[in-house]
This record gives structure tokens, sequence and C-alpha cells, in this order.
């Protein structure tokens, strides 16, 4: 089996039985990476480029990772947007680079889109890794990978999306990617940081975290920006905190054997207590490793890569 | 007796017109007329309408020195666009008023209404002088709107009795709402010496501020910044208001919303002197044509929702909306290939318009041909005092001739206008126009 498109640019309108080639074939990889010597020839000649247009360090360092386990030739970019706007346009950017003969981009950009509108100007296989409030799909790939490593079955479950969720791409790639394998979600947050019209994406709303928390299997902890507070939609962190923070308390309320994610960077003590972020049932250092498995993944069935790895 | 005489005199005489179009349906709808009749021009004026015959020659027997045969053709006053910006003086590396008006020659307009937020906006005497004076290369007649505040700044009013001496026919910040309402109010009373409209943008700016399209559950699921539909609506709830209060004339531009809709089906009710205008994309689209990202789509106010878009053709119905105007917004390719958020707002549409209004109203029976086209000529002509937008003796010869069963593709590079930002490329239309006369000249045929 292979994936049905040459671009991953997030987990909507994915099925079921590709989100599980991806986390089936990142097993391989993880595997790999518990070796001693974690390198592998797979993509050796593909040369690959991370466009960050944002700032990053996991998924950033995530990818390149990735790219150099499986020994492809990689190029990293970083710009100053506000720079590169006075200057040179995207298009431009790209097809210059593209012109030095590439194979495929990893690109993190602040606006929605970005991934899509490279698909239309340049050849490469593009990955997206972020772009503005749309996607992240390699950050729920490794979500849907930690929580199936975790349950064996993702169908069934209850699975909380706790904070930011109108500014959130994670929140977006997870409500696809944990529908789509059978989850049940509900989001949770402040009822100006809730997009219009979500619960149109077949999920539930909440704005009392206690309630949303009853009964769930999984609570994903998103960051929450101080920019909010700025912009006027909270009047305080302080106030969030109060009324959305996961706290050891909160936890009474979830099923036995849950588990706590959060995707990074975290605001200890903010959205969640440095006691719960650290906690046995928080797995968010294992989605860190597990991130590498998964763009592993990716990069390999993307470079036209079969389920089985050699 | 005197057959032979008559016929030398009728090789000798000049011919007595200079144009004739026979045997088209003439819709004029301020006459109400909508028959088979010729026309014949003489002069630049219409000199004589005539009944025509649908079939075979005419019998008129006249000497003319050209005709236009439109059997199974629709001769209606020439269009007249009240919303488009043609760039100049400014951004004419996007449009000009030369090559606006060839674009909409081509699309049947005769008249086209170009907005003041050019750089710099027209906000005085020598700047609406300086339109006037390209317009005189132009293919079509131009009017010119201009500013209501200074710099289009919202905050003082323009020297308004010049500009009308200098011939606008309306005032607007077009692009830019005039967010103060005291400085509104100031402008609906002032204008009311003139019987001047004041064409209002509503837009909150505070509520739209960082939107990029409608907002809703495509907004939230490409998780881009949304303009709602409210802030649309609060403004024209205001305008409203203030027109109530002062007695002035307003009109809406680019009306997008269910609710904007009501707001003025229930003004109108109460007496309230306000006109308005949709534009063929806010009939045509919903929101869901940004979803491949197509900055072409990014249109200020934004494309809406198919329960919007059902109102506006109900309001296009009842007579709610006046008018259909293209909010015609040439941009380069250079500033729309570019991410979705940085991109401008604006879309052309001179050269679709017509064919829009015929694909999604006529032939989709939501209006007549003679309410469809009462929008393109005689409301935009009442509104602003035009003498053109009407089919009758000694009135300039305006006119547009249609071929209603003739379907065409669209294809932004063939466009006139120096700009190409159209939705529509590959689009099947249907109505194609023939022939665009100004003045009795023929400015733009197949």
């Amino acid at each position: 089996m292979k994936l049905r498109s040459r671009h991953l640019l997030g987990l909507e309108g994915m099925t079921r039985e590709e989100i599980n080639l991806i986390l089936d074939t990142a097993e391989s990889f993880k595997e790999i990476l518990e070796r001693p010597i974690r390198i592998v020839p797979t993509l050796r000649g593909v040369t690959v480029v991370n466009l960050f247009y944002e700032p990053s360090t996991r998924t950033r360092i995530s990818f390149e990772l990735a790219e150099k386990r499986l020994s492809a030739e990689v190029v990293s970019f970083s710009a100053n947007t506000s720079s590169v706007r006075k200057g040179e346009t995207l298009k431009d950017t790209v097809r210059n680079i593209e012109a030095m003969k590439i194979d495929m981009v990893v690109v993190r950009h602040q606006c929605s889109g970005v991934p899509y509108f490279l698909t239309q100007c340049l050849d490469s296989s593009i990955i997206n890794a972020g772009d503005g409030a749309h996607e992240h799909p390699t950050q729920a790939l490794l979500d849907l990978f930690t929580i199936r490593a975790k349950y064996k079955e993702i169908k069934g479950l209850k699975v909380v999306i706790v904070g930011d969720v109108k500014y959130s791409r994670v929140a977006r790639s997870d409500i696809w990617g944990f529908t789509t394998m059978g989850a049940k979600v509900a989001v949770c947050g402040p009822t100006t940081l809730m997009p219009y019209e979500i619960e149109k994406m077949g999920i539930e709303v909440y704005d009392d975290v206690d309630e949303a928390l009853e009964g769930a299997d999984v609570v994903n902890v998103l960051r929450i920006q101080l920019e909010r507070q700025e912009g006027g939609l909270l009047p305080s962190l302080r106030e969030y905190t109060n009324k959305f923070g996961i706290n050891i308390e909160r936890l009474k309320k979830l099923n036995e054997n849950f588990t706590i994610m959060h995707p990074g960077p975290i605001n200890r003590g903010v959205e969640i207590t440095p006691e719960v972020a650290d906690g046995p049932y928080s797995v968010i250092l294992n989605q860190v490793t597990n991130g590498v498995a998964i763009r592993m993944a990716v990069l390999y069935l993307l470079s036209g890569g079969e389920a089985k790895v050699e | 007796m005197n057959k032979s005489k008559k016929r030398k005199e009728f090789v000798k005489q000049p011919p007595e017109f200079d144009l004739a179009i026979l045997g088209g349906r003439v819709i004029d709808p301020e006459s109400r007329t909508d028959r088979i009749a010729d026309i014949f021009v003489q002069g630049g004026l219409i000199k004589k309408i005539s009944p025509g015959k649908a079939k075979g020659k005419s019998r008129t027997q006249v000497r003319v020195k050209e005709v236009i045969d439109a059997k199974g053709k629709i001769v209606v006053p020439g269009l007249i666009d009240m919303h488009a910006h043609l760039r100049e003086p400014g951004r004419e590396d996007e449009e000009t008023i030369y090559t606006g008006s060839c674009a909409a020659v081509a699309g049947g307009f005769t008249s086209v209404c170009c907005m003041p937020n050019t750089e710099p906006p027209i906000d005085n005497q020598e700047a609406v002088k300086f339109v006037y004076d390209k317009a005189k290369e132009a293919k079509c007649k131009i009017s010119c709107i201009g500013a209501v505040t200074k710099g289009q700044k919202g905050e003082e009013l323009t020297e308004i009795f010049d500009l009308v001496q200098a011939g606008v026919v309306a005032i607007s910040d077009d692009g830019k709402p005039v967010s103060n309402s005291q400085v509104m109010r100031n402008a609906l009373e002032y204008c009311k010496m003139f019987d001047l409209p004041v064409i209002s943008h509503c837009e909150d700016a505070n509520l739209s501020s960082g939107g990029v399209m409608h907002e809703g559950l495509v907004s939230t699921t490409l998780g881009m910044n949304g303009i709602p539909s409210v802030a649309e609506e609060i403004m024209i709830a205001r305008d409203l208001k203030l027109a109530e209060f002062t007695g002035g004339r307003i009109h809406i531009a680019h009306v997008s919303t269910q609710g904007s809709v009501n707001l003025i089906r229930e003004a109108k009710r109460r007496g309230i002197k306000v006109t308005c205008e949709t534009t063929p994309h806010h009939f045509t689209l919903t929101d869901d044509a940004v979803k491949t990202y197509d900055t072409n789509a990014k249109v200020n106010p934004p494309l809406r929702t198919r329960k919007d878009v059902a109102a506006i053709k109900r309001g296009l119905k009842d007579g709610t909306i006046d008018c259909i105007a293209t909010d015609h917004a040439p941009h380069s390719v250079e500033e729309k290939e570019v991410e979705f958020d940085f991109a401008p707002f604006g879309m052309v549409g001179l050269e679709t318009a017509l064919g829009l209004v015929v694909t999604e109203l006529i032939k989709k029976r939501i209006l007549s041909w003679p309410q469809a086209i009462a929008k393109l000529t005689t409301n935009p002509s009442r509104i602003l005092n035009l003498k053109s937008g009407r089919i009758k003796k000694d009135f300039p010869a305006d006119l547009t001739v249609i071929d209603p069963k003739a379907s065409w593709i669209v294809d932004p590079a063939k466009f006139k206008s120096k700009s190409k930002n159209s939705p529509f490329g590959g689009k099947k239309l249907w109505g194609k126009v023939c022939y665009s006369i100004v003045d009795g000249k023929i400015v733009h045929s197949m």
C-alpha cells in the first residue's frame, strides 16, 4: 500500500488506512531508533529542504534528525518573515531553491495554506510542518502513534483538547486524526478562543473543563499564549489558569489509566501545573521521541516507499 | 407618377441615420418596453424607435449608413457599472481609465463610475478634473465618484460642493468605512444640498480587523481569521439610522449577507431613503471558493455562505437590492500570487458581470430580463442622476446588443482589463455581448 498523495498537507480527508500505514511504518522506524547505530540508507541521494518561516525548536530538530537518520541530504532555511515580505516573494524564494535540484520540502509558515500554495508552484513533495492555525499533521500523527502505543486501539477513546482551540493547528489536525480513527473528540476552552461553528466538525464543545474531562481517557493540553491576553480575548492568564488550567484536582474526573499530552512548548503553571506535566500519566516526552519515528515514516512514504521497511 | 424621380432622390440623398439596429428584442425598463423594434441613431442620439419584425426584412425603408441585424438578439440601454476601481492615478500597472473602459465595453458596459480610492484619492476638484481629462480617451463614459473625507481618512469632509461642480455623481470612501458616526452624519446632511447620494462601504473595522475571509465553518477548518457578517450589518444598521435621522440619501455598496438584506428591506418599508447594490460574485460564489486558497476569491466584503447567497437572490427578486455593480478591483499577478493572508482584496468583474447575471439569475429564473436589465441600467441611472440608462428618443444612443443564447468559457488571459484576477476562469457563462454602442458609435463588437 502507498499513500494517495505525494504531499502531506493535513489530516483532513486522509483515510483510516492511510493513517494506519503511517503509524505502522513508524513502528519499524522506532525499532531502528533503538538500535546502537540509528542510521539507515533509505533516503540516500534524496535532498530535503527544511523551510522554516516561523520559529520552531522541537519540530525542526525532529525533522532534521528524521532526515539525517534516513541518510537524506538536508538543507535548512529559516527566514525572518518581515524581511522576506519586504523583498523576495515566497514563490520566488521557493522556485529559486527548487532550481538547485531538490526532492522534498518541509515547510512551517505562519499563514494557513502555504504548503498548498507550494504544491502549486513546485514539483517537489511538500510536507506541512505547521501552517498558521490550519494543520500540523505530523504532530497529530505522533499523538495518534503515542496513544495507539499505549491503548493498542484508538477507537472508542474519549479525547479532550483543552485551550486555545481557535489559534491551534494542532487542535485541528488532532480533531481530524482522532475522529477518523474512531475516537470521540471534545474541545474545551474559553468561548472567545473557540472558532465559529467548530461543533460542525463533528465534535463536542465545552466551556466547563470539569464537565469536559468527565470520563475522558486522553487530555491534550494546548499552549496558551500571552498574545491572547494582549488581543483582548482573555482578561488575564491568571483567570485562564483558574478556569481551565489542568491541575491534580481536575484529574479525578478522568477515567482510570488516563493520559496527559501537550504539544509543547509548555507554559508551566499556566495551562498545566508542573506536577501534572511531569506526572506518571504524562506522555509529553514520549511524544517528542515518537515524533522522529513518525517523521521518518512520512518522509519515507512520501518519497515513494511502500509499507515494508527493508 | 413620381416613382422614377423618387428613386433618383434616394440615390442622391445622404443617409437619414448613422446607425440602425433592426429586429432585436428591445428592453427598456424605464418605459416598460419589451418588444421587437428597430432603433435608429443619428448624431449620437436615438432618433426613432419603431416596431420591427422578428423575421425577414424590416418594414421600414430608410437610408442608413450602418445596419446591425439584431434578430434573435436583445437590445438594452448601455449597461452602467456604478462601482468600479480603475486605479488611475497611482496604480496604472493594474488598470488605467482607458484599459478599464476597454474591459467595460467588452462586458457590455457603456458607463462606468470610478471609485476615488486611488493614489492619491479623488478628494478635490483638481483630481476630479484629472479623471475627466483621462476619460476623454476612454471607450465608454466615465463618471467620477468623489471621496467623502480628505485623504479618505474618515476625519474631515472633502469640499463636496467643489466636487459636485467638477462633476462627481456621488461620494464614497469605498475601500474603507467611514468609522466616525458624526462624520457620516455630516456627510449625509451636507449632501442633501446637492441631492447627492453617499455610497457607504459598510464595515466595522474593529470587528473585521485581521480577517481575510468570511467567518464560518470554512474559516474555522482552514484556521484563517474571519470577517463576521455582523461587521457589515452593524454599519448598515448605523447608516440606516443616520439616513432616517438626517433625511439624507444613503446607498449601500456591495451587500453580502442575509442580515444586511433584511435590514435594508425593513428600512425601505419604513420609507428611509436607501438604495443598495450587490455584486455578481456575491450572488454566485460562497466561501467554499476559498478552500483552495485561491487569492482571486479573496474579496471584501468576503464571499459568504449558501444561506447568504439565497438571501441576496431573494433581495434581488423582491426589489430590496436595486443594482448590480461589479466592484471591479484589478490587482497585479505579483500582488495576488502570495500567501492568502498577504494578498490584497478584490477581483475584476467588468467582463464577467453580464454573463453571471444571465447564467445565475436569468437562466435560473430569479429575475426576468427586464428586471435584471433595470438593475444594470435604469436603477443606477436614477440613483446617480445620469443621462444614460434608457432607450428614448433624443437621448444618448448608449446601447448594448446581447446574444442571450450564446455561451462562452471565461478565459482571464483574454480579458481586456490589465489585470486577470478573476476566480471564474474556466466557468461556462451564457449571454454574450455582440455590440456596445456609445453615443451612436460601435465601440465593441464580438
